[in-house]
């Protein structure tokens, strides 16, 4: 049956919502990196000297290495010496000590992007750390959770408050040489989310961290650190925006999660940096490190992510399951549109015995946009009765988009069992006009079916950003039959 | 209520239907018969909306309105509904969230209101004892996983809570065996009246014993070669479509 492009295609890329810029002074530093620059960064910060020492070492360290060129994404050289490393609104004093000394713009500017930071207004139930260019602008809800026991707050301050945590956990599950970006990001990450739920406690609410870049001409390099002590929860939700320009900003974040014993972590992303227009033009390069470890027996570590922003993706949420009897998730949805690309998928790194892992990823491509599991299975020969579950799907909406699946699994211990599943589809002009022939729009019907070909992943997020999910694909796919 | 005069359509640039003239009055049941490639299926697709059929002369008019220039939710919305041949799964999609989608589209377009959850709730659980259907499939995703026969009654329920003023149905009869065959022509005959219109395309006359039409016509390659009443149905089932051919009469 011959498909019509001005169906799908019409009904995908309605305006970025988020791509809006807030006029403020701020304190950036000149473009470039050296060790001055670093060492400045860390001065600027009041950083304990072993802290300055980490970010030098990794400094040297990504100097050796080359960027990685393995993914299946292209793009021009990056400037590494045309980036402005440091980038904070300016405040009267040394940081703002409560929610009434924070800038009213800062705080317009996340009232618009639906995050508001007074606690009469925060929705139920989720305490905020909200992040602006290089710096933590703000927590809600810290009293309440330092009732519980529970440490919430932003990575400069935990370097000042908890310095034994931070020098424990800091790179022990991404050690500063990991890879290109996270050694970038352990010479210069400016702030982040630092989380430590003590043992035995089950955090009393989500908590989320706001991810916005601001400041042309700057890169963000965020790190966020979550420990989950024995027998702890905790559920953690990260949003991210950008305004929209045409010049690409990089975005190398580094997120460590470590789960002792019978600890849970569950770890929920919203990608929607700006993606760049429909001609390709500007949009963030998204290059994250991001993995948890379940260093304790019967820990277990659940990622699920829906990348919708981003004019690159370049991101593999990964579990080293080393306890015993631990076990990982990963539940991703990504979609590339217009001239969007997307390498992304996970690494589940079998360890300890009875160790579990399950991968659940749904691929969408529209426009011209590219899109690429990439998945790393191993189980290591001390992994006695590992299992896997693997299913990726992808869905296809135009002519000129691609998909690529590439699944590795490595197996060292025979009593493994590992099943892999892979489907590609297109949307059916069928399906489409099925629906239709019901009564049903168009453009409502490619968000039913969509949202239904997500579905498997949507239920793993909590209420709130489910619903903001199935909104943000709507949006990214306004425009998109094909 | 449907005036086809000279329809002419092209799929490819090739003819399939060429030059339909039919006339459906309010409450009227017609069975359009045919050997394979005849172009039923592309006259009731036409009808609906579809796609990449190329209309290249001819009118419809439905109701009034020329039928050819809607877009097919509007088709559907004023009250044109086609049970498919071969219903399409929508994986992940709920089957009583998108009947009830459908229904409040159409209703919106009427300028009714939409039916809440507990209204629709009830309606469907009306419906689907038409069909003999179980509740437990309105949580399933639409046609997903569902028997040949299950499709098929999911259509005829789809029309029931949809209440179309003309229904088509697709070779709804074909895959069915002859249990599933009484269930759907129960259905089927339950929706009769008023002045609701049937259109029924077959290739077999088997579901016409329980669905008992008004009027018979015979498709062969793109024209209308015959029409009657019951009895054309009863003699095409006895000598096959063969005698019916220009060629052969010839």
């Amino acid at each position: 049956m011959a498909t019509h492009p001005y169906e799908v295609e019409a009904l995908i890329g309605k305006e970025y919502a988020a791509g809006f810029y807030t006029d403020l002074e701020a304190d950036t530093l000149p473009p470039g990196l050296d060790e001055e620059v670093i060492r400045h960064i860390s001065s600027k910060k009041n950083e304990p000297e072993w802290l300055c020492e980490w970010r030098l070492s990794a400094y040297r360290h990504w100097l050796t290495q080359k960027e990685p060129r393995w993914a299946t994404v292209v793009h021009p050289p990056i400037d590494y010496q045309g980036i402005s490393y440091y980038s904070a609104p300016k405040t009267k004093k040394d940081g703002p000590k409560s929610l009434d000394e924070v800038d009213p713009k800062l705080l317009e500017t996340y009232e618009k992007l639906g995050i508001p930071l007074h606690e009469r207004a925060i929705l139920a139930g989720v305490a905020v750390d909200a992040v602006f260019d290089s710096v933590s602008v703000a927590t809600t809800f810290k009293e309440r959770l330092a009732e519980a026991g529970v440490i919430f707050c932003s990575f400069s301050e935990a370097v000042r408050n908890h310095p034994d945590l931070v020098r424990r956990y800091l790179g022990s599950v991404v050690p500063a040489g990991d890879n290109f970006f996270a050694a970038l990001n352990s010479a210069v990450f400016t702030d982040g989310s630092f989380c430590y739920v003590p043992k035995g406690v089950r955090c009393p609410m989500e908590l989320s961290t706001y991810f916005r870049i601001n400041a042309a001409n700057t890169g963000q390099f965020e790190r966020t650190l979550i420990i989950a002590d024995e027998g702890s929860h905790v559920s953690y939700l990260e949003g991210c925006t950008a305004p929209m320009r045409d010049e690409n900003q990089l975005h190398a974040a580094v997120v460590e999660l470590v789960a002792l014993d019978n600890a849970r972590i569950k770890y929920s992303t919203v990608q929607n940096w700006y993606p760049g227009d429909e001609n390709g033009k500007g949009g963030i390069y998204n290059f994250v490190t991001k993995r948890g470890e379940c260093r304790g027996h019967n820990s277990k570590i659940s990622w699920t992510q829906i990348e919708t922003g981003s004019a690159i993706t370049w991101k593999y949420p990964s579990c080293v399951l080393r306890g015993d009897n631990s076990s990982g998730e990963f539940y991703s949805v990504a979609l590339t549109n217009h001239y969007q690309q997307a390498d992304t998928g996970t690494k589940m790194v079998h360890l300890g015995r009875n160790t579990r892992s399950t991968i659940i990823s749904k691929g969408i491509s529209a426009g011209r946009g590219r899109n690429a599991y990439r998945g790393l299975v191993r189980i290591a020969k001390s992994a006695a009765n590992a299992r896997n579950y693997t299913q990726c799907d992808s869905l296809l909406m135009s002519d000129r988009c691609a998909a690529h699946t590439f699944p590795y699994i490595e197996v060292k211990n025979p009593s493994a069992r590992v099943e892999h599943e892979a489907t590609t589809s297109k949307i059916s002009e069928d399906q489409l006009f099925y629906c239709r022939q019901r009564g049903i729009a168009a453009e409502d019907a490619i968000n039913m079916i969509v949202n239904g070909f997500c579905k498997e992943v949507f239920k793993e997020l909590p209420m709130e950003f489910a619903v903001e999910a199935q909104k943000l694909l709507s949006v990214s796919l306004a425009g998109a039959v094909g | 209520m449907l005036t086809i005069s000279n329809l002419h359509v092209c799929i490819d640039g090739k003819p399939i239907l060429r030059g339909i003239d039919l006339e459906v009055g309010p409450g009227e049941v017609h069975a359009i018969m045919g050997p394979n490639g005849s172009g039923k299926s592309t006259l009731a697709h036409v009808l609906a909306g579809r796609d990449a059929y190329e209309v290249t002369q001819g009118t419809v008019v439905y109701d009034g309105a020329d039928l050819l220039a809607m877009p097919p939710e509007d088709r559907a919305r004023r009250g044109i509904f086609l049970a498919f041949q071969y219903p399409v799964e929508i994986p992940g999609v709920n089957n009583a969230y998108f009947l009830k989608a459908a229904l409040n589209a159409g209703r919106r377009y009427r300028g009714l209101t939409e039916f809440d959850a507990v209204e629709f709730l009830s309606l469907v659980r009306e419906k689907m004892k038409l069909v003999h259907l179980d509740e437990a499939l309105l949580k399933r995703s639409v046609n997903e996983g569902f028997s040949g026969g299950e499709k098929k009654r999911n259509e005829v329920f789809q029309m029931a809570v949809l209440e179309p003023r003309l229904a088509i149905l697709d070779e709804t009869d074909s895959g069915l065996d002859i249990d599933a065959l009484k269930i759907v022509a129960e259905g089927v005959n339950r929706l009769r009246g008023g002045d609701r219109s049937i259109i029924v395309v077959t290739h077999y006359q088997r579901l016409l014993n329980h669905v008992l039409p008004d009027a018979v016509h015979v498709l062969s390659e793109g024209r209308i070669i015959r029409s009657g009443q019951r009895d054309l149905a009863l003699e095409l089932e006895e000598r096959g479509y063969d005698w019916l051919r220009p060629n052969a009469l010839a």
